[in-house]
């Protein structure tokens, strides 16, 4: 069996059972690195002898019975905003293309607890800050299923690299939709935890009261492994919350009887691709048929979403990005006069457009005179939105809808109307003001063979039932989970 | 002719809390150290790390509230308030503007023109910034963030003094509460206490509060009374000259007894205030507080109460013990121990203040140890060391904190009371004085002076007088 064709608990199985080795696989993953990542440019830092290096000492512990979990010998991919201890993190940004982190964060030190062999770190859209992974730096990321189109952001090199076979799984971050929506453009599964689940210490914030570290896996059961090892409480991280409840592969059941699944009909208004409406609205179908509930709903206050979630996220974002400013580390302008000439043209210089524009827009709504008008009705409307998701699940176990209206758009195609690039978002964002868990699991194709994604979405906490349904529906009608890269 | 003016101050007091580790991460707040040694990544504004909020922080912000009667916000948040400077590592602090933890308190002070109540407004948290250097020789700045991190409180006061008199019983004030809670050493010189003077004056009988100006860079008691004085003055004779006072930023120079503008109304810069998304809001409950209320230590007054009815020592001396906690707890552990209250005060009242006044020390600086202290005066009862030695032995135990007995021992400063001894320095005494023995045998007893004098000296200072002049008359 091709090694590559394995999903993450098939390979860290096949290793313990001397099938294969982490060397191998590490070795196999370089491989397919060296073939198509120049079409796909799905990384910004791959350091093979260390990969290599630290394959062979997994290896050897896998021997030796002192690793034994479930990914335990898997080579990942790690978003380029997640520290790594003496690797470079540059959050795709000129502004860290030097930074090198004296910590790693706290979910890789959980992934490398448990066995997990970093390849390298992946593209993103700049800070996070993108849909499509075009505000890169160092260039845009390419969609492996057609590589005219974007794979989608901001974590799109981590969901191309997945669906490239260019590692077994990948982590993301989630602030509006930022691992969902690649997830859905690239055809794998990505899941966004409920806030609290994953320690953000080591996560470069973006929106702290949104930002959450989450897996893109080949299939569900890897996402369900992967949030095991991910979930768990650390006290570095103020928001990080205890919980008892994350054994998440035992709910990996195909049965949904009895479920009560709500479809939010204000998701399938105007603006939507009918071709993604057919799609998520069959993956409905098939649930109902393994006897879950479904029922149409009104959700209410969508239109809200992404005004409210622009307003809160760019006012943390232009705090947050402050700490760059040319003195400690990263990008600092070669000539400058005076203290305020420097921070001007080191920050100018250093942040890209779309960088640029949101922490303005952060400033403008924080700023005397007008953060009750913005900040503080954003909040306002984010407790009502809270409201509505309370209200909902009040009478049903998951909502169904769409990731995102369209799929992947053309390179080039967003970047020029950025009002377009953040009405797409419309269906991600409000889970994350809600701070709900969700999964994007892949149900379908578009005519021109791009991937559909179907989003399901929980109450706090009840990532299981996310899990349970989605299982039922990849065990019933299983998607394609990778593919080869266009030559 | 000149109109009456009154003046108008309100106080900015930050006060560094005494936690052993700084507000945000677990970073030493010891002063001092070689440069970003005591630092982390949290502390230093690194890229991911986050803030995780100490406990003892809040207990002690609670503390001083309530010692100065202030309400306890029971549902408070932390905001970051965002402006550059390379001091400030993420270039926004951790503060607290919309919910600060005490609200509407107030202190009551006494001068000469009588007793006051101070309002204060609101007691916040907030962290410190690090310390920029300026290297002149290489022309360029370096920061070091030891500092950062180090938590503070905020004491705003409401404009309620008229006096740099009142300020300074206001501090004094504030400095003793504090103090007596353990919750700083409150030193003005070491900047753990800095006063900002919010200053104004109006026409005697005036609704109106005129335009302020806010006071940095006062270091001691005594550049807040010049400071005041000069302020006063200045704003005094603009308004006279037909000018008007500017709503600014000053900073004094203590040297030129001067201040100068730092920074004008018109360029305050904006903070964009939020609340900080990192760190959780705080509850704090009513047992927590009652929790707090009941380990607040006795306060001076009720210690001065006390002690007039327990000990049997001068107003006066209570006065001065009482002044300082530190003081006070060395006086009573003392005395539980000797069960001598006359005579620890009359140790602390006289050789250890006159110790401190040399080398210009604070109370809270004593670094010797009420069993020695206690030992000491044991010895002397004991008439082990005569009073000489005994004076001698505390120089060294207030610098060190030695052991008395085991120094006497060492250095073989007891009193020598063997006969044998002493009968036999006296005979060597009369040989070589024979003047004043026949002074003695002439009838002037006041030569017999002269020689226990010359004994106390052979014996340096460690014989037992008593004996001494025993032995002396009977072998004259």
């Amino acid at each position: 069996m091709d090694i590559l064709s394995y999903t993450a608990v098939g390979l860290a199985k096949a290793i313990r059972e001397g099938k294969t080795t982490a060397t191998e696989a590490m070795q196999a993953v370089l491989d397919k690195i060296e073939e198509v990542e120049e079409s796909i440019h799905a990384y910004v830092t791959i350091d093979k002898e260390k990969a290599i290096k630290k394959a062979e000492e997994v290896q050897k512990k896998i021997e030796s019975g002192e690793l034994t979990g479930a990914l335990a010998g898997v080579p990942i991919a790690i978003k380029d905003n997640l520290c790594t201890e003496d690797m470079l993190t540059t959050c795709s940004s000129k502004m860290l293309e030097n930074f090198v982190p004296t910590f790693s964060a706290e979910a890789i030190r959980n992934l490398e607890k448990a066995g997990a062999v970093i390849i390298g770190k992946t593209n993103m859209d700049e800070f996070a800050m993108g849909s499509t992974t075009e505000t890169s730096y160092f260039g845009v990321t390419r969609n492996p299923w057609n590589t005219e189109h974007v794979p989608g952001g901001s974590s799109g090199g981590s969901a191309a690299a997945v669906a490239a076979s260019e590692c077994f799984f990948a982590l993301g971050s989630d602030t509006g939709g930022s691992i969902r929506q690649p997830a859905a453009y690239c055809g794998v599964v990505g899941m966004k935890p409920t806030y609290g689940t994953v320690s953000r210490y080591g996560l470069v914030a973006y929106g702290s009261s949104l930002d959450q570290i989450g897996p893109l896996t080949k299939d569900v059961t890897d996402c369900a492994t992967v949030m095991e090892v991910l979930a768990s409480h650390d006290e570095k991280d103020s928001t990080s919350i205890k919980r008892e409840d994350t054994d998440f592969t035992s709910a990996l059941v195909a049965d949904v009887k009895g479920m009560r699944i709500g479809i939010p009909s204000d998701y399938f208004r105007e603006g939507l691709n009918p071709e993604i409406k057919d799609a998520v609205l069959a993956t409905a179908k098939v649930l109902e048929e393994k006897g879950a509930i479904v029922e149409e709903f009104n959700l209410s206050l969508v239109e809200y979403a992404i005004p409210t979630y622009y307003t809160i996220a760019s006012a943390e974002a232009s705090s947050n990005l402050e700490r760059f400013d040319g003195i400690k580390y990263g990008y600092r302008t070669p000539e400058y006069e005076g203290l305020h000439n420097m921070y001007k043209k080191t920050r100018s210089e250093g942040f890209g457009e779309e960088v640029k524009r949101r922490i303005m827009l952060g400033a403008f709504v924080l700023s005397a005179g007008y953060y009750d008008a913005y900040y503080l009705k954003a909040l306002r409307v984010k407790s009502m939105i809270c409201k509505a998701f309370d209200k909902a699940f009040e009478k049903y176990d998951i909502i169904l809808g769409p990731v995102a209206p369209t799929t992947a758009p053309k390179l080039g195609a967003s970047l020029a109307d950025p009002m377009k690039m953040y009405l797409a978002d419309i269906y991600t964002i409000s889970v994350n003001l809600a701070g709900l868990p969700g999964i994007s699991v892949p149900c379908g194709m578009d005519s021109k063979g791009l991937p559909i994604g179907v989003q399901m979405i929980a109450n706090s906490f009840e990532e299981k039932k996310l899990f349970r349904a989605a299982y039922t529906y990849e065990k019933t009608k299983r998607m394609s989970k990778s593919v080869k890269c266009a030559e | 002719m000149h109109k009456q003016y009154e003046t108008v101050i309100g106080l900015e007091v930050h006060v560094e809390l005494a936690t052993k580790t700084k507000i945000f991460c677990g970073c030493s707040t010891e002063f001092g150290g070689a440069p970003n040694t005591h630092t982390c990544p949290v502390c230093t504004g690194m890229p991911g790390s986050l803030p995780v909020l100490n406990r003892k922080v809040v207990e002690y912000a609670i503390a001083v509230g309530l010692a100065t009667n202030c309400n306890i916000t029971q549902y408070c948040k932390f905001d970051r308030k965002n402006y550059f400077y390379p001091d400030n590592p993420q270039n926004y602090q951790i503060s607290q503007l919309y919910l600060p933890i005490c609200r509407n308190g107030h202190v009551d002070i006494e001068t000469e023109s009588g007793k006051k109540s101070v309002r204060i407004h609101e007691i916040h948290m907030e962290e410190d910034a690090g310390k920029m250097i300026h290297d002149e020789w290489e022309d360029c700045s370096l920061v070091d963030y030891n500092r950062s991190g180090v938590p503070l409180i905020e004491i705003v006061s409401e404009p309620d003094m008229r006096s740099a008199e009142e300020v300074i019983a206001y501090l004094e004030k504030l400095r003793m509460l504090i103090q007596y809670l353990g919750a700083s050493d409150c030193k003005l010189n070491e900047g753990s206490m800095r006063a900002d003077v919010n200053l104004s004056v109006r026409e005697v009988g005036a609704k109106e509060y005129g335009t302020r100006t806010e006071m940095k860079n006062l270091n001691s008691f005594r550049s807040i009374t010049h400071a005041i004085k000069a302020e006063r003055e200045r704003q005094i004779e603009l308004l006279e000259a037909g000018q008007t006072v500017v709503q600014e930023t000053r900073r004094w120079d203590e040297n030129r007894e001067e201040s100068y503008t730092m920074r004008s109304k018109e360029d305050a810069q904006d903070y964009r205030y939020f609340p900080d998304p990192d760190l959780v809001p705080i509850y704090i409950s009513d047992e927590w507080i009652e929790e707090i209320r009941k380990s607040q230590p006795e306060f001076r007054e009720a210690k001065m109460v006390r002690y007039k009815e327990e000990f049997d020592i001068p107003e006066y001396d209570i006065g001065i013990i009482t002044d300082s906690k530190h003081m006070a707890d060395l006086f009573e552990e003392t005395t539980a121990i000797c069960k001598q209250p006359k005579k620890v005060s009359n140790w602390l009242m006289g050789e250890t203040l006159r110790l401190l006044k040399e080398k210009s020390m604070d109370a809270e600086d004593i670094v010797f140890s009420p069993e020695h202290l206690a030992k000491l005066i044991g010895l002397v009862d004991a008439k082990a060391i005569t009073g000489t030695v005994a004076k001698e032995v505390f120089e060294i135990m207030f610098e060190k904190d030695i052991d008395p007995e085991s120094y006497v021992e060492e250095k073989g400063l007891k009193t020598v009371n063997d006969e044998g001894t002493l009968r036999k320095t006296i005979e060597e005494v009369i040989v070589d004085n024979p003047k004043s023995v026949e002074d003695y045998h002439n009838g002037k007893e006041k030569a017999i002076g002269f020689l226990v004098g010359q004994t106390m000296k052979a014996m340096k200072g460690q014989a037992d007088v008593g004996l001494v002049n025993q032995i002396l008359k009977e072998l004259l």
